[in-house]
């Protein structure tokens, strides 16, 4: 039977994709093509082109990209009726650059299966890894992801097989495996993706890891944000336990695995794991000191091996191929792909699945397609969210691996990757991050809690236009002081993007402080909502953004703004391409 | 979902849904989860039917609905409107948005207009990062959005 494949995973929702797939459902019943066709629906694939619609038949696969739900009688109609394609509709070039220059491991299924099904899942090979699996000794199992060098995708790096080996090697009568899917980072949607869908991919990575420690229960500790992820999740686990893939005695080998879900409850810091485990508990989520380390005591003070929802997904992969082809992809020290969510001002957003060590420069000019809007220059890539770094187009060449990230002053978090342009600020980018990292710290340790509000202070005082020289020599003495006194992640991070951003962007710093300019136009204080008459093009494209009407305009005349009117919204700051309005 | 928003609270709801999860480990947060469900905030009756049935003091239900940014102690409006404070809906223009909405509802972020319809709130990041900026109204996700696009989606929610 011939498909029709629609992405729905939350971006596709967000673009209306569930009316799209009803629609076709009714229309394919209308002209009685119900017999020949049957809509799937499928997590998103990674590229954000609102609706993506395939039709697969035996011997050909036409995608659909922009497909709006007023789209869809126009598809079935001329072509599955008539057999002859909507051209305009069809990908283009964009969508083939996108998805040629990826290596999909992780990211195989989505958008291919629908995640509800178990059935699509075992027909591409699911489960086959598991059935090795529990077929070898625990330490064979570590041993194989050990030799094929997979580290934590959540941020850390820290080698698995090592991990799994000390909880191994702990002793006690009960142990945990939990899968952390406290997706925090703003700008990060990597496991929300495989969550959605591919859920059996972490379940199957989740009861190999259970094999090879000895635990009997597995959490996925999932953000509350995430509502159709649980979903799926839960539909995921039911159907594996039906199968006899999760429960008592999987496959006769008396090897008994069962997980459950927990919601988080909105907390940044939970993506901690010892703060991870005692909200699980059911407790405020505070870190604690770490050793002893999870692995020897963790859930309920039980050895517990946390990993993230990334590093599960490979884990079936890694046992069905085997070490060396997966040690065979990526740099020296950082071994196998890496998914990435390409967002801000870049041309294709979506999620990239690619091998350690490609370019930043492949990755926004290759697959992404470059800027979003071509007037206005690539500035700088933010890496690893409120705990990484913002890095400039002078570092474009270089390698995505762990070191080479580490080296500059940022992190390689959980992939998290927002490309900004020259309208954004780099002050008020570092001042966006100290809020969140304020708002989001535990409170436990006092620089963190102080420090970071002071940082935040004096960035507010530099984006407001009152900044002062001795403020850079501020923020840099503090922001080491919170990074090297505080006792989590959190803290020891948090100070990154104001660092950073001081490092590589010092000039943008140097304008806020001592000319009172944002040379980006965004920080409210330091605008004059005035147009700069030599860069406007008068094109007239401020003065149909405006809601209020305070713009004057007329065919081949500059703009005026009309101050009396103006809310000091900024919609047309941020709809001239030529950066005319300051 | 849209939050009820009752204030009668009755104590046999309540027991009811301890009793559910009872003999768990680590009960407290899916249980005031599930009160917030049925009320859309979490009540003080509720907070002391907890503490009494669970013995535990209430500062210690306080302690953590104070530290989640998911619960509310107050009641919140028929439709709950959440902007993306992502990153990426950030440098998109998330914040001219909340600024416009702000100004349109006439209530400041974590507030509920007079008449009830509708509660302003933000949301770190609701992984939607290559539709922003996004807003969130109940359970729709609205992507790509901009001012204009605002105020016809708070029309349909009877602005």
């Amino acid at each position: 039977m011939d498909k029709i494949l629609i992405c729905t995973g939350t971006s596709g929702i967000a673009a209306y994709a569930v009316e799209v797939a009803c629609l076709f459902e009714e229309l394919i019943k209308k002209h009685k093509l119900d017999e020949q066709y049957r809509v799937v629906r499928v997590g998103d694939r990674g590229l954000f082109r609102d609706v993506l619609v395939d039709v697969v038949t035996e011997d050909s696969r036409l995608v659909y990209e922009f497909v709006k739900p007023e789209n869809v009688e126009q598809i079935v109609i001329e072509h599955l009726v008539g057999g002859r394609p909507v051209e305009k509709l069809l990908a283009g070039k964009d969508y083939e650059d996108f998805f040629s220059g990826q290596m999909r491991i992780v990211l195989s299924n989505c958008g291919e299966i629908d995640p509800e099904d178990i059935g699509e899942y075992i027909a591409r090979g699911g489960y086959e890894a598991l059935k090795t699996a529990v077929s070898m000794e625990s330490l064979d199992i570590i041993e194989t992801v050990t030799s094929a060098g997979l580290r934590g995708r959540g941020g850390g790096g820290f080698p698995t097989g090592l991990k799994w080996k000390f909880c191994f090697e702990a002793q006690g009568d009960e142990k945990y495996v939990v899968c952390n899917a406290d997706e925090g980072d703003p700008g990060a949607f990597m496991d929300r993706s495989v969550l959605e869908g591919d859920p059996h991919s972490v379940i199957e990575g989740m009861a190999i890891a259970g094999r090879a420690i000895g635990a009997a229960s597995g959490v996925i500790y999932c953000r509350a944000e995430y509502p159709l992820a649980v979903k799926r999740l839960q539909c995921a686990i039911d159907d594996a336990g039906a199968r006899g893939f999760l429960g008592d005695n999987i496959m006769g080998t008396g090897f008994s695995f069962d997980i459950e879900i927990m919601q988080g409850a909105g907390a940044f810091v939970c993506g901690e794991e010892t703060a991870l485990i005692a909200s699980i508990e059911g407790k405020r989520g505070l870190p604690r000191p770490r050793p002893p380390f999870p692995a020897v005591k963790g859930l309920w003070d039980k050895p517990t091996n946390i990993n993230n929802v990334e590093t599960f997904a490979n884990v079936r992969h890694i046992i069905a191929k085997g070490a060396d082809w997966y040690s065979s992809i990526g740099t020296d020290g950082s071994k196998g792909t890496k998914v990435f969510a390409l967002a801000g001002k870049v041309k294709n957003t979506g999620l990239v699945e690619v091998p350690m060590g490609t370019t930043i420069k492949d990755l926004v000019f290759g697959l992404g397609g470059g800027m979003a809007r071509k007037m206005v220059k690539f500035k700088a890539v933010q890496l690893g969210g409120p705990s990484g770094g913002c890095l400039p187009e002078s570092l474009a060449d270089m390698s995505i691996d762990y070191e080479s990230i580490t080296g500059t002053g940022a992190i390689m978090g959980s992939g998290g990757m927002i490309i900004m342009d020259q309208q954004t600020c780099m002050v008020d980018v570092a001042r966006y991050f100290l809020e969140f990292t304020v708002e989001e710290s535990c409170g436990q340790c006092t620089p963190c809690r102080v420090g970071l509000r002071r940082m935040l202070d004096v960035l507010i005082e530099i984006t407001d236009g009152r900044g002062k020289p001795k403020h850079m020599t501020f923020l840099k003495e503090m922001g080491e002081t919170v990074k090297s006194m505080s006792l989590c992640g959190l803290g020891q991070t948090a100070p990154n993007p104001a660092l950073t951003t001081m490092r590589y962007f010092q000039d943008e710093y140097d304008l806020h402080v001592n000319k009172k300019e944002c040379p980006a136009h965004v920080c409210p204080e330091l605008l004059k909502f005035k147009v700069i008459e030599d860069k406007c093009a008068k094109c007239g494209m401020c003065q149909k953004t405006c809601p209020v009407d305070a713009i004057e305009w007329k065919k081949g005349e500059v703009a005026r703004i009309d101050l009396e009117k103006c809310t000091e919204c900024r919609s047309c700051i941020r709809a001239c391409p030529f950066m005319a309005i300051e | 979902m849209p939050a009820v928003n009752t204030s009668e609270v009755k104590k046999s709801d309540i027991v009811g849904m301890i009793e559910h999860h009872r003999e768990k480990k680590g009960v407290l947060i899916p249980l005031l989860q599930e009160v917030q469900d049925r009320y859309g905030y979490v009540p003080k009756e509720a907070v002391e039917i907890i503490a009494a049935e669970l013995d535990v003091y209430p500062v210690d239900i306080y302690g953590i609905l104070t530290f989640y940014a998911q619960f509310h102690l107050k009641p919140r409006g028929r439709h709950i409107i959440k902007v993306c404070m992502g990153t990426a809906c950030y440098i998109m223009g998330g914040k001219e948005i909340l600024d416009h909405l702000k100004g349109t509802l006439g209530i400041e972020i974590d507030q509920t207009t007079e008449d009830g319809n509708f509660t302003l709130e933000v949301v770190s990041c609701l992984g939607c990062c290559g539709m922003g900026p996004v807003v969130m109204v109940d359970e729709k996700f609205y992507g790509r959005c901009d001012l204009q696009k605002m105020d016809e989606v708070l029309q349909e929610y009877g602005k």
